[in-house]
């Protein structure tokens, strides 16, 4: 088959119909445009919300439980073996929630390759005291370099420097809704009693805002040694170690293996946070609905074109099947033409899709759930174009064979005789 | 015994629209080399049909056709469109230019399609008939601008560009006055006499059909008269 020719004849067919080929192109180009910006926009905006969630939890956390003990005294005694026992006198004890040989841990998991770092972590049931009023809440004792490390801590202060926790003694980071309850700001003391009954006086260094209503009323952040300090224990008590691994998918396996080897409990990230997995596979099958919806309006509307097209060049498709033009080379020119038009008005998509993107991400966004972020999210992924321009080929491709095939198998007698 | 470019054996076509009706009845003949030969016959009679099963376009007969001695009955759509672009040249009553491409592209076409020669060659070899058609200054204007006479002119420049063994033409006159008709015809017989070409018309028009070496006459799908000649 003579590919130049074929070629050549469709962009002419192409150039024959100008205004309606253009119209078909803008309508992939359309598409396109809105699948690429709708896809970036909805996938940066995914991973904003799971990043409220998921880039705050640790991957593996080690704990822990408050629980009943399994093995009851009673059961160890000789004359009650193998009897059934009602008696569960022996209650949980307070001290288990520290965890043993935490330094020897920290150790063991620093040295495994799948970890990226430990962060320990105190944490520490509270009452902050304003006036007559004790508010509950949750003094987390933290390392702050690994804590910025692992969580970007910085991403969730809006007022104070993250360094004066470790400078500054006897310092704390309020919740946002902690700080306003109080009435207090950076500069000022707070009061805060602990479990067991002692107080602490603390100096508000920073103000941190998490996004999520509930921990802003209630959670605050000092050094871990200050919050040792407030519970009244010593150097040793860690009551979580956070943990981050280099490959996520592997969260629960790892979990389960450190569960057994340093005998804690262990949960994963997948366990703790399924539900934020649902929603984004949600919104990512509903932008892909509708970046497929459009491209197929697109198809349509070529294929409406190429309709047109051939019906209106009946004659010339009738004398080149005279003068030698098989069903295929006719077939052949109907579908470059589609694909021209796919092609053109494709990359021409690609091109509006990231204009598009560049303007999203650059809109004003600012909410009070997330201080961080002064633009709408948007992720500019280079699958997304492939996909974009992939899909816009098949589309042109099936809308062209069509009108294609019938072009191939007009019968060129019919039309000559009919003149 | 010359030989014989085409040949039909007992070619027989059914319409089957709206009832089953015989259009061509056992229709057999020959045309040898060199012959200009001229299909007569009235409205009906089947001529027009009798051409396309003959250029090979209409398959659904029964019979068999030979070409330049080759049988074509029975070849597929692929390899019939190959034959038709190699050795038969079209002129019809209308003259099928492509809008899109200017006149010496429009000749180029079916030789770019063969593929057997360059494009410097064909657009020599399409210059060259363009001027033995007279219309040699026409060619880089589009189909559009030109006269009736001009375009049929440059149809057949069209089908003379693979060196056809035949050209068949389907009323190549019918759309022209008297003067573009006899240039037209003129042609023709000059292409006969000189080039050796064989040619075949299809015509309602008595007086062209007299100038032609022979005369094939039909009357209801049937062959009346295969005289070589009718003199004038």
């Amino acid at each position: 088959m003579n590919f130049r020719l074929i070629l050549d004849i469709s962009i002419k067919l192409l150039f024959a119909r100008f205004k309606q080929t253009i119209v078909a192109g803008v309508g992939v180009t359309f598409g396109i445009a809105m699948f690429i910006a709708l896809i970036s926009f909805m996938t940066g905006l995914n991973d904003l919300l799971d990043g409220l969630i998921l880039n705050r939890t640790p991957h593996v956390r080690l704990y822990n439980e408050i629980q009943a003990s399994e093995i009851q005294p009673i059961e160890g005694s000789d004359d009650y073996y193998n009897a059934q026992n009602f008696v569960h006198s022996i209650k949980p004890k307070n001290s288990k929630k520290e965890l043993r040989n935490v330094s020897a841990i920290i150790e063991a998991l620093r040295a495994d390759a799948r970890v990226i770092d430990v962060a320990p972590k105190v944490s520490a049931p509270v009452f902050y005291n304003t006036g007559n009023i004790e508010i509950a809440g949750i003094v987390n004792g933290i390392e702050i370099a690994s804590e910025e490390k692992l969580f970007h801590f910085s991403n969730y202060v809006i007022k104070g420097q993250i360094s004066d926790l470790t400078n500054v003694s006897n310092s704390i980071f309020l919740g946002k809704g902690v700080a306003q309850k109080m009435m207090v700001d950076i500069g000022d003391v707070v009061q805060i009693t602990g479990a067991k009954g002692q107080t602490s006086l603390l100096k508000v260094v920073g103000i941190v805002q998490l996004g999520l209503a509930d921990l802003d009323n209630t959670i605050s952040y000092a050094d871990i040694r200050t919050t040792q300090t407030i519970l009244g224990e010593g150097p040793s008590y860690i009551t979580d170690l956070q943990v981050k691994l280099y490959d996520i998918e592997s969260a629960p396996m790892v979990a389960k293996e450190f569960k057994y080897k340093f005998e804690l409990d262990a949960i994963d990230i997948q366990t703790a946070n399924a539900q934020f997995e649902t929603g984004s596979s949600v919104r990512t099958i509903i932008s892909y609905s509708v970046g497929v919806t459009l491209l197929i309006v697109a198809g349509f509307g070529i294929y409406n074109i190429l309709n047109m097209l051939i019906y209106d060049k009946m004659d010339s498709i009738a004398i080149l099947k005279a003068t030698g033009f098989s069903g295929l080379d006719v077939k052949s020119i109907f579908i470059l033409l589609s694909m021209i038009i796919g092609v053109a008005g494709g990359i021409l998509g690609l091109l509006f899709g990231y204009v598009l993107s560049e303007v999203i991400n650059h809109l004003p966004f600012e909410t009070e759930a997330l201080p961080t972020i002064k633009t709408f999210p948007v992720q500019f992924n280079p699958v997304y174009y492939i996909i974009g321009i992939t899909f816009a080929l098949i589309t042109t491709f099936i809308a062209g064979w069509f009108p294609a095939k019938k072009a191939a198998s007009i019968d060129p007698v019919i039309i000559i005789r009919g003149k | 015994m010359m030989d014989k470019v085409l040949e039909a054996k007992n070619i027989t076509r059914y319409f089957e629209d709206p009832i089953r009706f015989k259009v061509l009845n056992d229709v057999s003949f020959s045309i040898e080399r060199g012959q200009f030969v001229s299909i007569i016959g009235k409205s009906g009679s089947g001529k027009s049909t009798l051409l396309y099963v003959l250029s090979t376009m209409d398959t659904d007969y029964e019979g068999e056709l030979w070409l330049d001695g080759l049988k074509t009955t029975g070849k597929s759509g692929n390899e019939l469109a190959r034959i038709r672009n190699e050795k038969i040249g079209f002129v019809f009553q209308f003259h099928y230019l492509l809008a899109e491409f200017n006149v010496l592209h429009n000749v180029m076409l079916p030789g770019i399609k063969l593929g057997k020669h360059s494009k410097q060659e064909l657009e020599h070899k399409a210059m060259e008939h363009l001027k033995t058609l007279d219309v040699a200054d026409q060619a880089l204007k589009s189909p559009n601008q030109l006269s009736g006479g001009q375009k049929q002119r440059i149809a057949i420049a069209r089908a003379l560009i693979n060196d056809p063994v035949i050209i068949m033409g389907d009323e190549p006159t019918g759309n022209l006055d008297k003067k573009n008709s006899d240039i037209v015809f003129d042609k023709f017989k000059e292409l006969a006499s000189a080039g050796k070409q064989t040619m075949m018309v299809v015509t309602h028009d008595a007086e062209f059909a007299n100038r032609t070496d022979r005369i094939i006459e039909m009357e209801d799908g049937r062959i009346l008269d295969t005289s070589t000649k009718i003199v004038v």
